[in-house]
């Protein structure tokens, strides 16, 4: 190897002249930066208004009246939290589920690319799609739901509060079905790619000891590629929280804070989409004000994730 | 074409440099042209304006006006800011808004087309449905839950209403539309004044908003037993049931055309020409209506501009208006548009 190089002229001849291609990249990662603290400056000295009259009390007050000047997000705040962690209680078994079944050889090639193609497909449609194809699919369906679990849970302690009438179409249960669809490409391909980067020897390994498949697979395969899957959940609650056309489309944009998920709710990003452009005066800073509040959040799950991501790795490091 | 390829194959020549320059110099000028009026504002009256554009750049092919609906909000922003020739509001001008305007500019606002708003329903089998004040105050108060709740069948008798629940949709976006309803409703009743009150965004105790006329309409036509506001040419349009509701004369009107007109023809026009029948008192006046209106500059530096513009608005008035119906607007009444031209003529 070394030989090879001294015959081209050394290590030196890649040392020679500006390193163009240095240069090109840093300045494209400090323009990336820069462009997000602009953004976070622009949005923190719109919202100035709104933090110096409401402060903190701006999260934990749940009455949002433009025409009264009264702006408070927990009803927002909580339903994009909500949102996105139903998308995810439905969108990560179903998504790891197909994740393991693309990455063992239950099926023969040509077809599990196939449906490997097809799910991260759904990655690209449009979320207006999503929403439309919500409007004439999930709300009807929910709706023939909500019906009968209103009836049936009536009394119930835990159900009966979580599916309490009126049962509407456009609810907290459409949004969250129709994000979990819309995260799924998300956590199948990462979390895919993770089982199928595991190495070889550990599945023979495994077998070697006698185990079976779904022992190697829920023994041996999934605790390595946790990682991986944790990195994809991050991702899609990330991507549930942010997303705003879709759900603005189904969720009803209720600003009335309730306990049941078959009544109209409303979101951050969504809040923004409708109000921000006929807004006026105090609205607009209270509306930037909930746009950082978002970010906040958003960075939070990051975190969080970023955390759990280390945890995991260091967990499973002994046997990578 | 062959002589225009080699003519652009040949780059020293010089006279292909002078072509290019004018080229860009023209394509640059473009927007500021004479013949080019640009206007921003209310979606609500939008397909009007867009259709006179269209009628009017037939007759007269040099002017050619582009109007983008942006919200009444963001036309009023634009007009302030002197980035348009003209702007649109379905909630004109307020004085705050007006004082912003330069000085040495100013503003007139000439209304230029009025609509009704309806409610629309779902009720399968159950056309022209009545509503009386209280009944559809206590709908949007979240009072009157149920459909064969008494107020209601004392307005409907012998109908057969479904003891089913009243779903509320709404507008979600900030909307002319539920500035225009809530205006009625708090005129109506001051417990509905008291709770909601009146504005572009208001937040109802019950209900699920919708985004835009599309998303109400949407909200509407999915569910049976929902009711919600729209403007009367989309309901009409998309095939709505429409509630024939109870002015302040004790009269059940349906919305209608002529209906909308009493309304407009009993207004009283103050000397801006900015009002509304919040709560119209003709025995046959539909209750739910407003007018919408232009923002003009009071005056203009480009003479040829202002030939283009008054001309336009002056033919809008005019023979524009006889696109309205078709398009679920109501014509001005001949009174409202003499005002209006005595309004345009003070434009300079």
């Amino acid at each position: 190897m070394t030989t090879r190089i001294q015959a081209q002229g050394g290590l030196k001849v890649f040392r020679r002249g500006p390193d163009l291609f240095r240069i090109l990249c840093g300045v494209a990662s400090v323009l990336t930066v820069a462009t997000l603290a602009w953004m976070v400056f622009e949005i923190t000295h719109q919202s100035l208004p709104a933090i110096h009259k409401f402060g903190f009390g701006f999260i934990t007050d749940g009455r949002w009246v433009p025409n009264r000047d009264a702006f408070g997000i927990l009803p927002f705040l909580v339903g994009t939290s909500v949102s996105a962690f139903i998308a995810i209680l439905f969108a990560l078994p179903l998504g790891l589920a197909v994740a393991i079944f693309l990455s063992e050889d239950f099926l023969a090639p040509p077809i599990r690319q196939f449906i490997r193609f097809t799910v991260e497909m759904l990655a690209a449609i449009p979320s207006v799609v999503y929403g439309l194809w919500g409007i004439f699919v999930v709300i009807p369906l929910v709706k023939i739901f909500g019906q009968w679990a209103v009836v049936t849970f009536k009394g119930v302690p835990i159900l009966g509060t979580l599916f309490a009438p009126p049962a509407y179409g456009n609810s907290m249960l459409t949004a969250s079905l129709v994000l979990a669809l819309m995260i799924l490409p998300t956590i199948t391909a990462i979390s895919r790619a993770a089982l199928v980067a595991v190495p070889a020897t550990l599945r023979e390994g495994s077998y070697a000891l006698g185990a079976t498949r779904w022992e190697t697979i829920l023994g041996v395969l999934l605790p390595t590629a946790a990682p991986g899957i944790v990195a994809a959940t991050i991702l899609a609650l990330g991507r549930a929280m942010g997303e705003t056309m879709a759900v603005a489309m189904l969720i009803g944009n209720s600003s009335r804070l309730t306990s049941s998920l078959l009544s109209p709710a409303g979101t951050l990003a969504g809040l923004l989409a409708n109000q921000f452009g006929e807004a006026d005066g105090l609205q607009i800073n209270s509306l930037m004000y909930a746009a950082l509040v978002l970010m906040a959040l958003t960075l939070l799950v990051n975190v969080l994730g970023e955390a759990v991501l280390r945890y995991t790795q260091r967990q499973t490091a002994g046997i990578r | 074409m062959i002589s225009l390829a080699t003519h652009f194959l040949n780059p020293m020549k010089p006279s292909t440099l002078t072509q290019l320059a004018s080229f860009a110099v023209l394509a640059l000028a473009a927007p500021s042209h004479a013949g080019q009026l640009s206007g921003a504002g209310a979606t609500f009256p939008a397909p009007l304006y867009q259709r006179w554009s269209v009628e009017y750049n037939k007759l007269h092919p040099d002017v050619k006006v582009n109007y983008q609906s942006v919200g009444s909000g963001a036309g009023v922003k634009q007009f302030i800011a002197g980035t348009v020739d003209f702007g649109a509001s379905d909630a004109a001008m307020n004085d705050a808004e007006l004082a912003k305007v330069p000085a040495n500019k100013g503003a007139v606002m000439i209304p230029a087309t009025a609509g009704i708003e309806v409610l629309a329903y779902n009720l399968p089998g159950i056309d022209n449905l009545k509503l009386s004040r209280e009944a559809f105050v206590g709908i949007f108060l979240g009072k009157i839950t149920k459909w064969d709740d008494d107020i209601i069948k004392k307005a409907n008798p012998g109908v057969d209403l479904p003891s089913t629940p009243i779903n509320v949709a709404y507008r979600s976006d900030g909307s002319g539309t539920t500035f225009i309803f809530t205006q009625h409703l708090s005129a109506v009743s001051k417990d509905f004044a008291d709770q909601v009150g009146t504005d572009k965004s208001v937040t109802f105790p019950v209900g699920a908003g919708g985004k835009g006329n599309e998303g109400v309409t949407a909200l509407i036509k999915q569910s049976p037993g929902t009711i919600g506001y729209v403007e009367y040419g989309y309901a009409k349009g998309n095939g709505l049931q429409m509630a024939v509701i109870e002015n302040k004369s004790g009269n059940f009107i349906k919305p209608a055309d002529d209906s909308g007109a009493a309304t407009l023809g009993h207004m009283e026009l103050p000397a801006n020409l900015r009002a509304w029948p919040v709560d119209p008192t003709g025995a046959d006046d539909y209750p739910i209506a407003s007018l919408t209106w232009l923002l003009l500059y009071g005056k203009y530096a480009d003479a040829a501009k202002l030939a283009d513009l008054k001309g336009f608005v002056e033919w809008a008035l005019t023979d524009g208006q006889k696109f309205s119906t078709d398009l679920g607007y109501i014509p001005l009444p001949a009174a409202v548009v003499a005002k209006s031209q005595a309004a345009l003529a003070t434009v300079k």
